[in-house]
């Protein structure tokens, strides 16, 4: 139980600017043991009447997690690497609080199930240590799993940020956003 | 330790364990019907009693905790009383008791907690009045074939001791402990073969419940078997392995997976909470102009927020709580554009 070969130097890394959504993650993410073969990724068009441009979201694994602080039934948890997991099928109670919380808009709550669920890093694969699904196929390096030394080489004029801002609120996460080199954090206001 | 002790909790939990002794007192009028051999059972049951109250009082604590607690009630003795009423009902037998939820997960894991919950509910039914002291069985008096069956004291059912009806009673134990382990076998065949579970379950929150509800079943059945076919030379035995596995898991109810038999009523307020919000005004989306939940969830999510310190307040006004999470990852998506349009280079 518990037995693991989470890599620990290997980080998550989004460029949502490299996602031409093409849904190949979405069909990966769907291969995911812990997720009941349905896909927890969202990609999205962002504007489709005003511009072509597709979003790409997993979960961003918050350092607090907002999801898990609005939770009542104590369901969500996050574990000693910073993945914060789907909620817990015994106590989850599909309140949907944390659907409406997450500032990233990343759980997915299921009715008929009484379930939430989301996006847990492919707890099955990275605890093997192996690269999540979506970042396996991702065609356009939108989604990169590796160390940073390995992202550095290939992304020179790019900076991992891991700090946003949702008006005055500021949180830290686990999963990196690529920004324009400088840049400190992510401002959503 | 007393920096940590809730004190609210304290005073609830000790308050429920004192009502607990109060009522095995009363109810097996003043103990003259307790059997005495029960005696471990009962401190048993009395300190799951405490650590459960306690746990649910710290637990209903919690900003989000209380106010579906808080909304639960109010809307149930609202003045749509009748209706919510009969929902919580519906909801209840549906969801509780036939555990429609877990089916649509899986037919069979349906099956296998359907058996396992209800094996355990029965095994709890039958065996806390008997430890209480509040049923007990004698002959009845001049007879060697009749039973009687006391509640409280007072005698409720006479019935022969080789009938059906007794053989029944008498065995209804098992039929739960054989309800359990059929329901455990599936879950530990699953906890070995599904490769989700495998990665994501911890020995404490996920096996040790399973590995001592099949270790009571089979002690219980043992009691049985030893007295069948044994000539009863295992009692001691039998009865000691299965008393230490029974209080194990007594002991271990307020800590682990087993709170949440406690925690799924809740599920029954969330039911009553969407009724409501259905029927009232809905959230639309800034971004999207679809409605995406009631309003009274995105009202009370924020005041959640703000009661845990958490302040999604935009400079531009609004929340960042009153988009949808579509609308939430476009708004994501179109500051990371525009950070990457200031630098003059888009990709990098």
């Amino acid at each position: 139980m518990q037995t693991t070969t989470f890599k620990t130097d290997e980080e998550f890394f989004v460029d949502p600017q490299r996602c031409i959504g093409c849904h190949a993650c979405e069909m990966a993410c769907a291969e995911c043991e812990t997720n009941g073969q349905l896909p927890m990724i969202s990609v999205d068009y962002v504007s489709r009447a005003d511009s072509p441009q597709t979003s790409v979201q997993v979960c961003m694994h918050c350092e607090d997690p907002v999801c898990a602080r609005v939770c009542p039934a104590d369901a969500i948890q996050k574990d000693e690497f910073g993945i914060v997991h789907s909620a817990t099928t015994a106590r989850c109670i599909a309140c949907a609080n944390c659907v409406i919380a997450c500032p990233f808009g990343v759980p997915k709550k299921f009715e008929p199930t009484k379930l939430m669920m989301k996006c847990n890093m492919c707890y099955d694969r990275t605890s093997a240590g192996r690269k999540p699904m979506c970042a396996t196929v991702c065609p356009s390096g939108a989604l990169f799993y590796g160390t940073r030394a390995q992202l550095a080489a290939q992304r020179p004029a790019s900076v991992a940020v891991n700090v946003f801002r949702f008006g005055r609120e500021t949180v830290r996460t686990k999963v990196n956003v690529m920004m324009p080199a400088g840049a400190t954090e992510l401002i959503v206001d | 330790m007393f920096t940590t002790l809730n004190w609210r909790a304290l005073r609830w939990a000790t308050c429920w364990t004192m009502l607990l002794l109060l009522a095995v007192v009363v109810g097996s009028r003043s103990l003259q019907n307790f059997d005495g051999a029960l005696v471990a059972y009962l401190f048993g049951t009395l300190f799951a009693t405490f650590g459960i109250v306690y746990r649910y009082a710290v637990w209903l604590q919690r900003p989000a905790t209380q106010l579906y607690w808080r909304r639960g009630w109010q809307l149930l003795f609202s003045r749509r009383f009748a209706r919510y009423a009969r929902a919580v009902a519906t909801r209840a037998a549906v969801d509780v008791g036939g555990q429609a939820f877990i089916f649509r997960r899986s037919r069979a894991r349906g099956i296998a907690h359907v058996l396992l919950a209800w094996g355990c509910l029965s095994a709890f039914a039958i065996t806390l009045p008997l430890t209480f002291g509040w049923i007990h069985f004698t002959l009845q008096a001049g007879s060697t074939t009749l039973y009687e069956a006391h509640v409280f004291g007072f005698r409720v059912l006479t019935f022969p001791h080789g009938g059906l009806l007794a053989f029944n009673l008498f065995h209804a134990l098992n039929w739960s402990s054989l309800m359990v382990i059929a329901g455990a076998a599936y879950f530990i065949r699953r906890r070995v073969t599904d490769a989700g579970q495998i990665a994501t379950q911890a020995f404490e929150m996920d096996w040790l419940p399973l590995v001592l509800l099949v270790l009571i079943s089979v002690t219980g059945l043992g009691l049985t078997w030893d007295y069948e076919f044994m000539q009863g030379r295992a009692h001691a035995f039998m009865g000691i392995t299965h008393a230490i596995t029974v209080i194990l898991l007594l002991v271990w109810l307020p800590f682990g997976k087993f709170f949440h038999v406690f925690q799924r009523p809740a599920q029954l307020g969330v039911a009553l909470y969407q009724l409501e919000g259905a029927a009232g005004p809905q959230a639309v989306c800034p971004h999207t102009g679809e409605p995406f939940t009631s309003a009274m969830h995105v009202a009370d999510v924020k005041q959640v927020a703000t009661e845990i310190g958490l302040d999604f307040t935009l400079a531009s006004g609004g929340s960042h709580l009153d988009l949808s999470p579509q609308g939430k990852r476009a708004a994501l998506a179109r500051a990371h554009l525009a950070a990457r349009t200031r630098s003059g280079r888009l990709f990098g």
